[in-house]
């Protein structure tokens, strides 16, 4: 049996007009097919400046796609995010569409485990539990518990991002999206944020990321998809 | 899901001068769209002409009742508006003063809105007015103090109290947070992220902060010289900006 294909990008193009910069003209991607099934996790590789996270954020629909299409299997149908009323991509980040991006968006005053328990209070648990699980994954993280109730605005980077991996993976979303989450993380910890998609992707869910690292890489991709900049226009 | 509010093609003129223009928008139910632009950009105007409390010069303004049925705003008499925005909506202003009574205590605040829809009795309003202060994050023992004696952060959050307890299916906001020290603010959205959350509250909020927009509305619109010039998803709009002003906003917020 082959993986339910759950993404698909045709030719999308992305480009960023600079009114301020006297109009100047960025031109990020072009023409860009990619397909991602369940169960596999693809990485982004390419040098920087060749688009990557951006290609994410396309996917990810907080930035607009300039051309082509991003559609989604979401609740049993294809979506076009490249398309989708604001409310229809609320519903695909809700239930579909998970992003860890590199850096933890502090709330102020908001705890550690309140952070990671929200996408679960979102999804309807009940509060106790919510915290339970949250409490059980920075665990696994190796966020000590006298941090769990500060707010991670003074944490270290590592503990934020631990934090932040923590938010993303917290509810199992069919896609994931990774920016670099292990980026400023120790060995110990990369082993279990790769044990930690691994057993994502055993359970169905499809990811694309981006890492650097080499290593992280070897573990975690099945399968490497090459990007370029594009020459300047 | 059917939308709470319709607003379509709305307008306010003062004389020749443009208030807003041509200004369109769906808010549905557990949404809250945050209104930015900066100072004399028509944010406020526009507030107040949706929330009925100015006559639109053009266009309309429809909002779905708790029967379901659709009131056009613009046609309803004064009565209705006062029954609407006693029953159905409530409204927090910038200057906590203008949406208190100052002279009465902050437990008689709170439960003003309450006994305006038919409660009466005493130990049961006290006790949710207790409810509420401690749910804003003000000691109940204040219930019997003035709102005079509290500090501005304070009465920004009493009044969030006396705005929400009446559990309003939509509520209007003018900068509830502009005007308070950092620390305060940050007290402030903390609280109106998880009445948000635990209320399921449709909101249209104003503000110049586009750092508040990212932490509380899903939606933000963003306005020039009256005219909506960007409307999208929140973070789209300060990730992704596209209008040449919406670049500028978002290129001229400091970080930290």
């Amino acid at each position: 049996m082959t993986a339910a294909l759950m993404l698909e990008l045709r030719d999308v193009g992305k480009s960023f007009e600079l009114h301020h910069q006297h109009g100047a003209r960025l031109d990020v991607l072009r023409g860009l097919d990619l397909r991602l099934h369940a169960g596999e996790c693809v990485v982004l590789s390419g040098p920087s400046g060749a688009g990557k996270s951006t290609l994410l954020r396309v996917i990810y629909a907080n930035y607009r796609a300039s051309f082509g299409a991003v559609h989604v299997r979401h609740a049993g149908r294809w979506l076009d995010l490249a398309r989708a009323m604001p409310h229809e991509v609320l519903d695909v980040r809700r239930h579909t569409l998970g992003y860890v991006s590199q850096f933890l968006r502090v709330i102020p005053r908001v705890p550690a485990l309140d952070i990671v328990a929200e996408p679960l209070l979102q999804a309807g648990m009940d509060e106790r539990e919510a915290r339970q699980r949250a409490g059980n994954l920075l665990h696994r993280l190796n966020v000590p518990e006298r941090l769990w109730l500060l707010p991670p605005g003074t944490f270290s980077g590592g503990e934020q991002q631990r934090v932040n991996i923590a938010r993303g993976l917290i509810v199992r979303r069919p896609i994931l999206l990774l920016d670099e989450p292990t980026a400023s993380l120790d060995a110990a910890n990369r082993d279990v944020v790769a044990q930690l998609l691994a057993e994502a992707r055993a359970d169905g869910s499809a990811v694309l990321g981006i890492f650097h690292d080499e290593d992280m890489r070897d573990r975690v991709a099945t399968r490497l998809f090459l990007m370029q900049a594009l020459e300047a226009a | 899901m059917s939308a709470l509010l319709q607003v379509r093609g709305l307008g306010r003129r003062y004389g020749q001068r443009i208030g807003c223009e041509d200004v369109s928008f769906d808010l549905h139910p557990g949404e809250l769209l945050c209104i930015v632009g900066e100072s004399g950009s028509g944010k406020s105007t526009l507030l107040n002409t949706v929330a009925a409390q100015q006559a639109p010069s053009s266009g309309s303004v429809r909002y779905r009742q708790r029967g379901g049925g659709w009131l056009e705003l613009g046609a309803l008499g004064e009565a209705d508006r006062r029954r609407l925005a006693r029953e159905e909506w409530g409204f927090v202003t910038q200057n906590p003063r203008d949406g208190l009574r100052l002279n009465v205590s902050a437990g008689a605040n709170v439960a003003e809105r309450l006994m305006a829809l038919g409660m009466r009795n005493y130990s049961q309003l006290r006790g949710i007015a207790r409810g509420w202060l401690e749910r804003v994050e003000i000691d109940p023992a204040r219930i019997d103090d003035a709102p005079t004696s509290f500090s501005g952060g304070m009465q920004q959050r009493l009044q969030i109290a006396r705005t929400l307890v009446t559990q309003p299916r939509l509520v209007f906001m003018d900068e509830p947070t502009a005007g308070l020290d950092v620390s305060v603010q940050a007290r402030i959205l903390d609280l109106l992220r998880r009445l948000v959350n635990e209320l399921g509250l449709a909101a249209v909020m104003v503000t110049h902060d586009l750092a508040v927009a990212r932490l509380l509305a899903a939606r933000t619109l963003v306005m020039q010289g009256g005219r909506v010039v960007e409307t999208g998803l929140t973070d789209q709009i300060l990730d992704d900006p596209q209008h040449p002003y919406t670049q500028l906003l978002v290129s001229s917020v400091l970080t930290t």
